[in-house]
């Protein structure tokens, strides 16, 4: 009775070829994935090498000079400091609130429809249609003129939508069985959301925001004409150096300037800053994938 | 002057001398969901210090009912009401505050909800959210709505532990404790025993009786058996209208006034 | 906010209408919970709705800053000729016709690299990877999407232009091709995690029906889960591509910048949004050059409107099935 069962799941010619596609296939895809991410690493470590002979303290304390050729990156540094706070500040409580409107208050219809077609268009705005409005609106009409604010705000619009849907999907997760509880006892429906569903969703509204933190750190294009600056001088160690009415330099617009208008620069300069501003960049990022973690390790349902 | 229909026998309470009061009277009570109506002009009252109990299969409006009482169907988009509901001779829908209301009525859900906070915030939540602040008021009233729920002696040393690492039955325990905790006038439970198990059912039956001394309750189950156990006058809700509403002798007797009654109590359809 | 100052417990529920505390107090807090709950949700749909002023706001303040030249400008010449002249005196031509075929070679070149290893990556995740292998992959490619986009203009310069003149051969690296691998690099991110959601939104039971017929990971993959999951990987292709359009850093320094009409991929192009990015610092205020940068912001921002619209139609193809 073995052998005639054993017979009958053995592999038939037929289902041998269907693995041998299906390996295939694996490998296929797998090298797909592959080759996104191999690519990546190895341009991350040249640069790091190409870059690593200029890195130290005094690289992120000092002011540049001679024409950006020596020196540091202080006043970049601190200025794409300056511009995440302050950007941040502004989208981060608007963002969050009109996520709590979207998912607590928003009733389902055609009105809610186009709040939300607007959030999804906001995401979709180029960065360079972003600078264009940050001028328009900002600088000139506003009357804030090229500033920090005025790039702020440009910067907190861009990341507005974002923060919006992040927060949105963390609310979401939350039960709706928690809110009805809630109400049954009388609570009004901001007391249900200040205690028990903003604590509740907390871990991806923080994730959420950090991420957006280091995008803003990154972006080039709508702090170009609204408030950062080729170059500026500023006091070395103060970290209230700048105002929000100054112009800045930016670390993301200072490898842009360094690599395409600064001649004769020592070869490792631009590498050095590239290495600072994904250093910066991914360092944030991995922030944010470690508070996430740790949040949903101590989900309380 | 509120009619009623179908016609309520006029209700003594037990061993006092004149009729009890009305708690809350309901009158030609309409509800529909978008276009589809689920209760067709019920009207009711119930009294003081009892326990009206409320039988009939699902999807006959009982959920619905509690939720039009105490207000909670407001927060669903496309519910439309109309027809009067009155607690204490206030119509509901003109009452001052809304949330007051609901303080008064305190409500038990199918499903055992504990709240992501302590086991002590949790029956101190509703006493919070109406202002309350001062730390021994809030101890007192904990420890009273956790010993009504008959949970104090098990979670009294542990009131700082998670309210939803609870087990089932201490969680049904817990959301009464937190329908207890802002001493509500009314008490309704909506079928409050159907995630647990028979003798964590028993002791909150002992419970609710002790508590009709207290309170009025209106106790929705689809047990008919434990309507029969704990109600003083019960209501047969079919497909969104009143069936019958009788003193229990009456509805679990030999002869209710309708034949379906007889037929949904003794098992011959439902 | 106090509930009792006496100290008395409020009395028994069924002494007649159950009044516990002084009725002024009371009412207090009644007038109070209402009032400052109404402020607040009243703060709360102003933020709600920030959403769609600020989209108004922008097509508002782009379009007042370009409106002035249009009517000045003829709309055909203007987007059908590649005469990209601005600063010439006296004889200013604005022709876009060569930065949109810049715009799209880069767009579509960097789709077709995109396209099939996002698709590819993103079902590997979804359907062949083990738990661990999978949460890594994801953070991966998440810290993929956050190079800024300056970082990889850099990398386009240096790096990837070299590597180009020396494997083709050429003379100029900076061309369509290396900032259309920038661009697919760029994109993939965005393809594989809508994807993957997507192919994860297809329910289980589509998969396990499959299997009990014998069917091998890869059978299920092509015949079942991508034609179910067809609308939400069209929604990600159609994402990826609203962001090669809109990409400015990254274009303006890998793609050369000549305006010229793109004959192979290796020849140097402008993109749009590169135009823009380039030009706006020395153009002086109100000046004609100026406005028609704005008037190609509004065709930009038009483009984009358009593709996100199609997106979420594709979208709410989904949600109602």
């Amino acid at each position: 009775m073995q052998t005639a069962d054993a017979a009958r799941f053995a592999q038939t010619p037929f289902v041998r070829k269907k693995h041998r596609a299906e390996l295939l296939a694996r490998c296929v895809f797998g090298g797909m994935t592959l080759g996104m991410i191999v690519p990546l690493l190895l341009i991350i470590g040249y640069l790091l090498c190409q870059g690593a002979p200029l890195l130290s303290w005094a690289f992120l304390t000092t002011n540049p000079s001679s024409g950006m050729r020596k020196g540091g990156l202080w006043p970049a540094l601190l200025g794409t400091v300056w511009l995440v706070v302050t950007a941040l500040c502004v989208s981060a409580p608007v963002g969050v609130f009109a996520a709590v409107y979207l998912n607590e208050y928003a009733k389902d219809n055609w009105f809610t429809r186009i709040v939300h077609l607007a959030v999804v268009n906001l995401a979709g705005v180029p960065s360079i249609v972003h600078a264009l409005f940050g001028l328009g609106a900002f600088v000139l009409f506003a009357g804030l003129g090229r500033s920090i604010l005025a790039a702020s705000l440009t910067l907190a619009i861009m990341t507005l939508p974002v923060i919006i849907a992040s927060t949105k999907e963390a609310l979401a997760s939350v039960p709706l069985s928690f809110r009805e509880a809630c109400w049954n006892v009388g609570a009004t429906r901001w007391q249900t959301i200040r205690r028990i569903v903003l604590p509740n969703s907390i871990s991806g509204i923080l994730t959420g925001v950090i991420l957006q933190v280091s995008r803003t750190a990154g972006e080039t294009a709508p702090i170009m004409f609204t408030g950062a600056v080729f170059f500026k001088n500023v006091e070395e160690g103060n970290l209230f150096a700048y105002s929000l009415k100054d112009q800045c330099m930016a670390l993301s617009m200072h490898l842009y300037t360094v690599t395409t208008q600064v001649t004769n620069a020592p070869e490792p300069l631009p590498y050095a800053i590239a290495v600072v501003l994904l250093g910066t960049v991914l360092l944030v990022n991995a922030a944010a994938i470690a508070v996430r973690v740790y949040l949903r390790s101590r989900k309380k349902w | 002057m509120v009619t009623t229909n179908p016609p309520t026998t006029a209700f003594p309470v037990a061993g006092a001398a004149a009729p009890a009061r009305r708690k809350i009277e309901v009158c030609d009570l309409r509800l529909s969901y978008g276009a589809k109506e689920v209760i067709h002009g019920i009207s009711f009252d119930v009294f003081e210090s009892e326990i009206l109990g409320v039988i009939g299969p699902a999807q006959s409006g009982k959920t619905s009912l509690l939720r039009c009482i105490n207000r909670t169907i407001d927060f669903t988009a496309n519910a439309r009401v109309s027809g009067v509901i009155k607690v204490d001779g206030e119509d509901v829908r003109s009452v001052k505050s809304v949330y007051e209301l609901r303080r008064k009525i305190g409500m038990v859900a199918p499903l055992p909800v504990g709240l992501p906070l302590s086991i002590y915030d949790n029956v101190a939540f509703a006493p919070r959210t109406a202002g309350l602040r001062n730390k021994n008021q809030l101890d007192v009233l904990v420890e009273k709505g956790l010993r009504q729920a008959a949970l104090w002696e098990e979670v009294k040393d542990r009131l700082d532990s998670l309210g939803t690492k609870l087990s089932g039955g201490q969680q049904q325990r817990l959301t009464i404790a937190r329908a207890l905790s802002h001493q509500p006038e009314i008490l309704c439970l909506d079928e409050f025993s159907i995630a647990i198990d028979p003798v964590t059912t028993m002791r909150i039956e002992e419970v609710l009786k002790e508590l009709k001394k207290e309170m009025t309750i209106i106790l929705v189950t689809n047990l008919v058996q434990q309507a029969r156990r704990l109600a003083n006058r019960t209501m047969f809700l079919w497909k969104g209208e009143v069936v019958e509403l009788d003193a229990n002798q009456v509805i679990f007797g030999d002869a209710p006034k309708d034949r379906r009654t007889y037929e949904y109590v003794n098992g011959i359809f439902g | 906010m106090e509930m009792e100052t006496t100290g008395a417990q409020p009395g028994p529920a069924n002494s007649g209408n159950g009044v516990r505390a002084p009725v002024t107090r009371r009412a207090q807090r009644r007038g109070w919970e209402q009032v400052s709950e109404h402020v607040i949700e009243l703060f709360i749909r102003l933020c709600g709705i920030s959403a769609i002023v600020f989209v108004f706001a922008i097509f508002f303040f782009v379009f007042r800053e370009g409106a002035p030249i249009l009517p000045r400008l003829d709309l055909w010449k203007f987007l059908f000729t590649p005469y990209w002249y601005p600063t010439s005196l006296g004889q200013a031509r604005y022709g876009v016709g060569a930065l949109i075929l810049g715009t799209l070679s880069v767009t579509a070149l960097s789709m077709a690299l995109a396209v099939p290893f996002g698709l590819g990556a993103a079902v590997f995740v979804s359907e062949f990877c083990g738990h661990r292998t999978k949460e890594a992959l994801k953070i991966v490619i998440e810290l993929l999407a956050a190079i800024p986009s300056v970082v990889w203009g850099f990398i386009g310069l240096t790096v990837m232009n070299v590597a180009i003149q020396k494997v083709f051969r050429v003379q100029v690296g900076l061309n369509i091709l290396n900032a259309s691998i920038l661009l697919a690099l760029m994109s993939v991110p965005v393809i594989v995690s809508i994807g993957e959601d997507s192919l994860k939104a297809v329910p289980d039971s589509y998969r396990e029906a499959a299997f009990a017929l014998g069917a091998t990971q890869w059978q299920i993959v092509c015949r079942v889960l991508l034609p179910a999951a067809k609308n939400g990987l069209l929604a990600a292709v159609l994402l990826g591509v609203g962001r090669a359009v809109g990409e400015t850093m990254a274009v303006l320094m890998a793609t050369g910048h000549a305006v010229n009409i793109p004959h192979s991929i290796f020849d140097s192009v402008r993109t749009l949004t590169a135009t823009i990015a380039a030009e706006m610092g020395e153009t002086a205020e109100g000046s004609d050059h100026y406005r028609v940068l704005f008037v190609i912001g509004i065709l930009l921002f038009s483009i984009t409107f358009l593709m996100n619209l199609a997106a979420d139609l594709v979208v709410k193809g989904i949600r109602k099935k």
